[in-house]
């Protein structure tokens, strides 16, 4: 397959997997939000949203102000934020139009669908009402969009790479959830004599919809410890970073073939510490220091995959 | 019948006496469906078109906004007898603009035998890279549209000859499944002659062109990208014909061939079929700033190293300056008579020609020989005095870079506009395809132009498309149904009485 076209098909299914996050992120913290509590409290919540975007600078550029409806607006609408759904949306679309011949009719009439009905909500002002609704229509396209692809793609280097990209991607993004909240609850629990903040704990479990999985594996109260096992060790979860790796491990060697490359290397580095790792080590370094080497090493293997396979050069 | 029905020959009403035999059950059927529902029908197309986003003209635009070239739901058709005839006649003609081109840059047989002028030589599509240069099959134009017009019930003209990267075929392909889809119980009908082995064909005629030793060639689709205007076409063929679609940034150029990069290394291409005008092709020979292209891609072509379909260098025989010796070449070259008429053409490089054209101007359309699209083109009935004015400095200056032909009355067809049904000025493009053999699927894009009067079909100027439906056979068209035959006698026996 043509290095430009897998790379197109990754991008896709990143930015797809980017839109999701964003829009799980912001459903989850507009719920929050409702819940009683005082207005500082509600500016930290909303500067959360943007730690796990990783977009503070560009906040801060166009913004004077810290609140609901400005990061509303910043993650959703605004093209000069390249994580906002917009942004995101768009530029999986164009991936998917540049390569409409690698996937499926139906995976890329989907595609488009889902652009031509965001043209909806481009006018709608999501910071008074249906930001609910909207993220749920996110959500609900992006189920939609590994659906068609499952269904309908043929098991080759396309669906490959279109896997790849949704993997990665969200691999970093539960990894970023996971060690914003983690960095942002632990301080306000110690301070509460070590209240565990059930509201919170349970939001972030469901920004990756793992609620449920959570009571159905410990039937136990929430603790931060359980939930980091949760999302970071169990193979079982399917946001979980070694779920994320048990799927990558296995397409980079499919798509290696007899190639020895960087990436498969990394990869199987990476789900070795994940499928042979302990919470209790992880908690030795602490899970901070673990989830900041995980994003960084996440990182090296995108540039490793870029470099191996997706801008192949002579 | 409104005047203009009169006037132009009808695809449907002929001269507006009775309904022509071919279209009589299709103007039954028609005459029960009500304008709404086929306004609903259109618009359903329209959704459809969107969602698999066969749309042009691209971005720039916040909204994501693209254009649609309008779609009509009324079918232009063509019975079994006119199609054999001009089908017969398209292929004559890409046969000997073929030879043509192979003469042209070899022997030059036609130039030493006073048929073509020396002067063609100097014809900026010229392309004297390509003299001496063997094509396997001595095929150039792979993929040629012929732009037909009709003036009445017998008479066709050849308007121009397409042999760079003929562009619209993926309407006639799309059009033909959103009418199956749209009105299914016609299909059944109709013996509707079908056009979805075009792929099929064109795959086969470029595998067949590959260089010789090659016994499983690679073919690729070369397009611009993404923001070019005939994108969704490009795709669109790559797919139905399943290779690779490859951009100038994906192929490169070692030891005489040609690579495509791929996620397992370096992939060797022999066959491409491409859909970038020469100029962009080879920025080490080409345009140098072209970004399009693939550096060294014509030192590898001229060795043989790979196929380019169209070839190099097919604008010469397709120039409107080179457009009136095409009958001669068929005489010349084949030693046949021309099938197919052109549009009798003046020549402004002759004096002659030239002062008859400028006491003349209102009645007459003047074209630029070079051009394409409809644009730096006078429409004499239609223009103002102004526009023709203009038009004369802009003659008198370069008289070579111009001819005229007289204000054709190309036939109209009914079409669905805001007012209901109404006669538009059509047009129709076959696709002629050269391999081992030359061929042509029965169908073509048929153009419309949608404005009163209009007669531009080209779609950057408004025009839009219709199905073309060409007849397996003529005899079902007289078959009547119950309901028609008790109208008849209905008829009678009031007339008796």
């Amino acid at each position: 397959m043509l290095s430009r076209t897998a790379d197109h098909l990754y991008w896709m299914a990143r930015y797809i997997e980017r839109t999701e996050n964003v829009a799980r992120v912001l459903d989850v913290t507009y719920n929050m939000s409702l819940l009683p509590s005082d207005s500082s409290n509600e500016e930290e919540l909303w500067d959360t949203v943007l730690e796990i975007a990783g977009i503070r600078d560009i906040y801060d550029k166009t913004y004077k102000e810290l609140n609901a409806a400005n990061v509303i607006k910043h993650l959703v609408m605004d093209s000069s934020n390249p994580s906002s759904i917009y942004s995101s949306l768009r530029s999986a679309r164009e991936n998917a139009r540049a390569v409409r011949v690698a996937m499926t009719t139906e995976t890329w009439e989907n595609m488009n669908t889902l652009w031509l009905e965001f043209g909806q909500y481009i006018k709608q002002d999501l910071t008074q009402t249906g930001l609910s609704e909207f993220c749920e229509w996110v959500k609900s396209r992006s189920h939609l969009f590994r659906g068609v692809c499952f269904g309908t793609m043929l098991r080759d280097e396309a669906f490959s790479f279109v896997r790849l990209g949704t993997f990665m991607e969200r691999a970093d993004n539960t990894a970023r959830l996971l060690d914003v909240k983690y960095e942002f609850l632990i301080p306000m629990q110690e301070a509460n004599d070590g209240a565990v903040d059930y509201y919170e704990w349970s939001a972030v479990l469901r920004s990756v919809s793992a609620f449920q999985a959570y009571q159905k594996v410990y039937r136990d109260a929430i603790e931060p410890m359980k939930v980091s096992e949760l999302l970071i060790l169990r193979e079982d979860m399917p946001r979980s970073l070694h779920a994320c790796y048990a799927e990558i491990m296995p397409i980079l060697r499919q798509v290696a073939g007899s190639r020895q490359t960087e990436a498969e290397r990394l990869a199987g580095q990476m789900h070795a510490r994940l499928h042979y790792g302990r919470m209790l080590d992880i908690l030795k370094d602490g899970v901070h220091h673990f989830l900041d080497e995980f994003i960084l090493a996440n990182r090296k293997l995108g540039e490793e995959i870029q470099r191996n396979f997706l801008s192949a050069t002579a | 019948m409104t005047q203009s029905a009169k006037q132009f020959f009808d695809e449907m009403q002929g001269y507006g006496g009775n309904v022509r035999a071919i279209y009589q059950a299709y103007n039954r059927w028609l005459s029960d469906v009500p304008t709404q529902q086929l306004a609903a029908k259109r618009a359903e197309a329209e959704v459809l078109f969107r969602r698999v986003g066969i749309t042009f003209n691209v971005y720039g635009e916040e909204d994501g906004a693209e254009r649609l070239i309008p779609f009509d739901v009324i079918p232009r058709m063509i019975s079994a007898s006119e199609w054999a005839h001009l089908a017969k006649g398209a292929v004559q003609r890409v046969r000997a603009l073929n030879m043509f081109l192979h003469d042209i840059y070899h022997e030059q047989e036609i130039i030493k035998a006073g048929i073509v002028p020396n002067s063609i030589l100097s014809n900026s599509q010229y392309r004297p890279e390509m003299v001496g240069v063997n094509v396997p099959n001595q095929v150039y134009a792979h993929v040629a549209g012929i732009d037909l017009v009709r003036t009445s019930e017998s008479q066709f003209y050849v308007l121009e000859d397409n042999l760079r990267t003929p562009s619209g075929v993926s309407y006639m392909l799309e059009d033909r499944k959103m009418m199956m889809r749209l009105f299914p119980d016609l299909f059944k009908k109709y013996p509707i002659a079908p056009v979805e082995h075009y792929p099929h064909v064109l795959l086969n005629n470029l595998r067949s062109v590959a260089q010789t030793g090659v016994t499983d060639p690679t073919v690729v689709l070369l397009s611009p990208g993404a923001y070019n205007s005939a994108y969704f076409e490009h795709a669109f063929l790559a797919q139905q014909m399943g290779i690779e679609l490859v951009e100038g940034q994906d192929l490169f150029v070692r030891n005489n061939a040609v690579y495509m990069r791929t996620t397992q290394g370096p992939q060797r291409v022999d066959v491409i079929y491409r859909r970038i005008d020469d100029d962009f092709l080879d920025p080490l020979v080409f345009k140098p700033d072209s970004l399009l292209g693939v550096p060294g891609l014509l030192s590898v072509y001229r060795n043989g190293g790979v196929t380019l379909a169209n070839a190099v260098g097919t604008g010469v025989a397709d120039d409107k300056a080179t457009y009136v010796y095409v009958p001669e070449m068929i005489k010349f070259y084949l030693g046949e008579s021309p099938i197919l008429q052109n549009v009798p053409t003046y020549q402004l490089s002759k004096e002659d020609d030239l002062a008859y054209v400028l006491d003349h101007l209102p009645e007459l359309v003047v074209k630029e020989v070079q051009g394409s699209g409809g644009y730096g083109m006078l429409v004499g009935p239609t223009a103002s005095k102004q526009e023709i004015e203009e038009f004369r400095l802009r003659i008198v200056s370069k008289p070579a870079n111009y001819i005229a032909q007289p204000t054709l009355a190309l036939s109209t067809c009914p079409t669905l506009v805001d007012q209901g049904i109404a006669p538009r000025h059509v047009d129709l493009r076959p696709f002629v395809l050269s391999g081992k053999t030359v061929s042509v699927v029965p169908g073509g894009l048929s153009r419309v132009a949608l404005k009163e009067g209009s007669l531009v079909v080209n779609s950057s100027q408004g025009g839009g498309t219709k199905d073309t439906w060409v007849l397996e056979r003529d005899d079902v068209c007289v078959e009547t149904s119950q309901s028609q035959m008790a109208a008849q006698q209905t008829t009678q026996e009031a007339v008796i009485c």
